[in-house]
């Protein structure tokens, strides 16, 4: 994973021109390359092209309680966009959005910078400890926090005693949205700092030093020199996190077992979706809600690489 | 360079079988032996799966696989009520994976018959054994002429109490619900930390039975006509009951905890709450907490009623053994339904060990089961003071064939209610729009009363 991003953000690869001479030893060359990408080809459309095909091919039957199966074209999609329920999730993952994917890179970009100028054993340590809340498993990690947030086990209860004061009900109504934010942030800051870093280890220093000697400091070289170099880093890190925040489904789903009043079947599409498919049997629906986000996603990622096409490289 | 390419393609030919070969070896594999929780007594004998995830069941199945030579059970337990609902659910959906028998609790067993997913038993001899369940207890597995289940535990409601705290704040066992809530103001006003009791926004059939207590019946639905379908659910008997149990939260003299969270469960036992309305299996559920207050007493009583004169039993729960469509001997697992739950040995198991209500009329009527004394309770004869009389006043009870959205609805709206987003009647109807929209849009007929 990191080393391909490396790739991406050093050189672009320098295109050789090979005369097109079609001979048999590059034909052959040809078809060990296919060989070579078989397997995961085949994987790929058995576990991916395939289901994808079946869930599209679904969507577009409607099945109802009292009724059977039938072919509905595009109905689904109309009722869909049509359903309060699934645009008070879009909306309720795009606030997310707003929130949790500046707030992730901001960390991130700050904390990989720090530990790029430093070279002590701490900052090793540090780079580790940053990154440990990514190795842990989604699911356990919001079981954690569940726990975390408990009104009677917490230890929040008990800090806050401390200081005379009550700690406040992280699984409210009201406080549920930063109780998540929080959750996220934490296992992914880690990640998206790692991917930083080693673009930051990617540049060649000879660049610091020719700033050095311009006189620039090092507040300067972080916001001037290192962080444009590796923008399109930025811009790849920025489209994991909204394409992960569009698609918020392990924590709320995890933690609506703490707070089942709050984090209802339909808080975000994804979960609707869930719902739909598994407690009230709308396997048809659930597809066609999990396409419609599907667009939503390809969209909003779309528009963001639109937006920053001169940063990102990729134009 | 030829040797080679041989070799490249014949380890990408046999990666490629091996990967796609491997998945669909495995599930066939599944579908043809499946396997289970159990040892299989006789092994020659012909197989009944069986999903379940009743206490101590393991037992039961042992004792039934010992005594019959003609059938055995392959038991799994497939998750707790929802879970395995899901994976029920996709069964269905996938037309392959079912097992013969499976555990469902009567809230749900028209949703899944609508689905055609259960067979109706009276054609395997269902009406042979009715004569040993109550009127309501068969109602809740019927639907019409239909039967789609065989009665197993059941969920008689009464109200457990802190006797240490009742008696330290000088309040006396209410019998109404008007009682209750002056016991209610007594206890706050008199220092108690607690609540006299917590009424879940997330209560979903003990909430709906609190309705029904005054006469609520929000569904009627009987699947030989399955387009058409009643929905009541913003009546005035709901209603009220809505509205005594938030105007209880906003003077904060109950709780509005999520039920079936650990928090809950340590409130449950902690002195958190000095009264735990709850179903028959209720002793049980408690029993297993952890963080007790090792100074409790325990009573058991009658749930406190609105009409003193004409009291109303209600239910919570209570399970049933259904047979699944994908049965592979019908007859076979329809004597397995009628038959696990079926002798006084298994019932002693299910009693003593998995601390279930018996529904079957020679144990539930039994003299063992009226002088059963409970230690948990001081030696008090749960059964004889409360729980028998429950469940013989009760009725039964009709429910949606889309009861998993109507619930999820109503703790949306419940939430709403007692959180003062809204009032309590506007949550109702609120409630009652949503789910009859939802119910036309699955192309019923809805009558809306």
């Amino acid at each position: 994973m990191t080393t391909s991003i490396v790739a991406t953000s050093g050189k672009a690869p320098r295109k050789t021109l090979r005369p097109e001479r079609p001979g048999s030893l590059h034909r052959r060359r040809q078809r060990v390359g296919w060989l070579f990408v078989a397997p995961f080809t085949a994987v790929f459309i058995a576990f991916l092209i395939v289901p994808l095909g079946y869930a599209f091919w679904l969507s577009l039957h409607t099945k109802s309680l009292a009724f059977g199966t039938s072919f509905t074209w595009f109905e689904n999609y109309a009722k869909v966009l049509d359903d309060p329920a699934f645009v008070r999730g879009v909306v309720r993952v795009a606030a997310f959005a707003v929130v949790m994917v500046p707030l992730q890179i901001l960390l991130a970009l700050s904390v990989a910078l720090v530990l790029d100028t430093l070279t002590t054993r701490l900052a090793a340590f540090s780079r580790l400890m940053i990154f440990v809340p990514y190795a842990v498993p989604a699911v356990i990690g919001a079981m954690m926090w569940g726990f975390l947030y408990s009104p009677n086990f917490s230890p929040a209860n008990g800090l806050f005693e401390f200081f005379g004061a009550q700690a406040p009900n992280f699984l409210g109504s009201d406080s549920i949205f930063w109780s998540l934010v929080n959750v996220v942030t934490w296992q992914w800051v880690g990640y998206y700092m790692i991917i930083i870093y080693s673009a930051l280890q990617g540049v060649d220093p000879e660049i610091y030093e020719a700033a050095r000697l311009d006189g620039a400091g090092g507040w300067q070289t972080a916001i001037r020199i290192k962080t444009p170099i590796i923008s399109s880093t930025l811009v790849l890190i920025t489209v994991f996190s909204l394409i992960g925040t569009l698609q918020f489904f392990n924590e709320p789903q995890v933690l609506q077992a703490v707070a089942p009043s709050v984090l209802i079947p339909e808080y975000t599409p994804n979960m609707y979706s869930f719902a739909q498919a598994f407690s009230y049997s709308a396997f048809n629906y659930a597809s066609a809600i999990s396409f419609s986000l599907g667009v939503v996603v390809f969209i909003g990622s779309y528009l963001f690489l639109f937006l920053t096409r001169k940063r990102s490289g990729l134009s | 360079m030829e040797r080679k390419l041989l070799a490249a393609v014949t380890v990408a030919v046999a990666a490629v079988t091996a990967l796609t070969g491997c998945g669909s070896s495995s599930t066939a594999g599944a579908a043809a032996k499946a396997t289970c929780t159990n040892k299989i007594v006789k092994a020659d004998a012909p197989q009944v799966t069986v999903w379940a995830w009743y206490p101590a069941f393991q037992e039961v199945v042992d004792l039934f696989n010992t005594a019959h030579s003609d059938v055995q059970i392959c038991w799994t337990n497939a998750g707790q009520g929802n879970d395995e609902y899901t994976k029920f659910s996709t069964t269905i959906e996938a037309g392959k994976g079912a097992p013969d028998v499976v555990m469902l609790e009567s809230e749900v067993l028209s949703s899944f018959a609508i689905r055609k997913a259960l067979l109706d038993l009276t054609q395997f001899g269902a009406n042979d054994v009715k004569a040993n369940y109550t009127e309501g207890a068969w109602r809740d597995v019927s639907s019409g002429s239909a039967v789609y289940a065989i009665p197993v535990d059941g969920g008689p409601m009464g109200m457990l109490y802190r006797k240490d705290i009742f008696d330290k704040y000088g309040v006396t066992v209410p019998k109404t619900w008007d009682e209750f809530a002056q016991a209610a103001k007594k206890l706050s006003e008199g220092g108690f930390k607690g609540k006299i009791a917590d009424f879940p926004t997330n209560g979903r059939a003990f909430t709906q039975a609190l309705f029904a207590q005054k006469g609520a019946t929000p569904y009627q639905f009987d699947l030989q006509k399955p387009t058409e379908v009643t929905v009541d659910l913003a009546d005035s008997g709901s209603k009220e009951v809505l509205k005594y149990w938030t105007d209880l939260a906003k003077q904060k003299h109950v709780a509005t905890d999520e039920a079936f969270t650990a928090d809950y469960n340590t409130k449950l036992v902690n002195g958190s709450y000095a009264v735990y309305l709850a179903a028959a299996w209720g002793p049980g559920y408690l029993k297993g907490l952890t963080g007790a207050d090792p100074t409790a007493i325990w009573q058991a009583a009658p749930v406190p009623q609105w009409d003193p004169a004409a009291p109303v039993q209600i239910n919570w729960g209570g399970s049933a053994f259904a047979v699944t469509a994908q049965a592979r001997d019908k007859a076979l697992s329809a004597k397995v339904a009628k038959e696990v739950f079926g002798t006084q040995e298994a019932w002693k198991i299910g009693i003593e060990k998995g601390a279930l209500f018996p529904l079957w009329k020679p144990m539930l009527e039994s003299g063992y089961y009226k002088n059963l004394a409970y230690p948990f309770f001081g030696g008090q004869k749960i059964n004889q003071d409360v729980f028998l009389a429950a469940a013989a006043g009760y009725k039964g009870f009709t429910f949606s064939p889309f009861q998993n959205f109507a619930y999820d609805k109503l703790t949306e709206q419940v939430t709403a209610a007692s959180t003062g987003k809204k009032s309590s009647d506007q949550a109702l109807d609120d409630l009652h729009s949503t789910v009859v929209k939802y119910a036309k849009g699955q192309g019923f007929t809805v009558t809306e009363k």
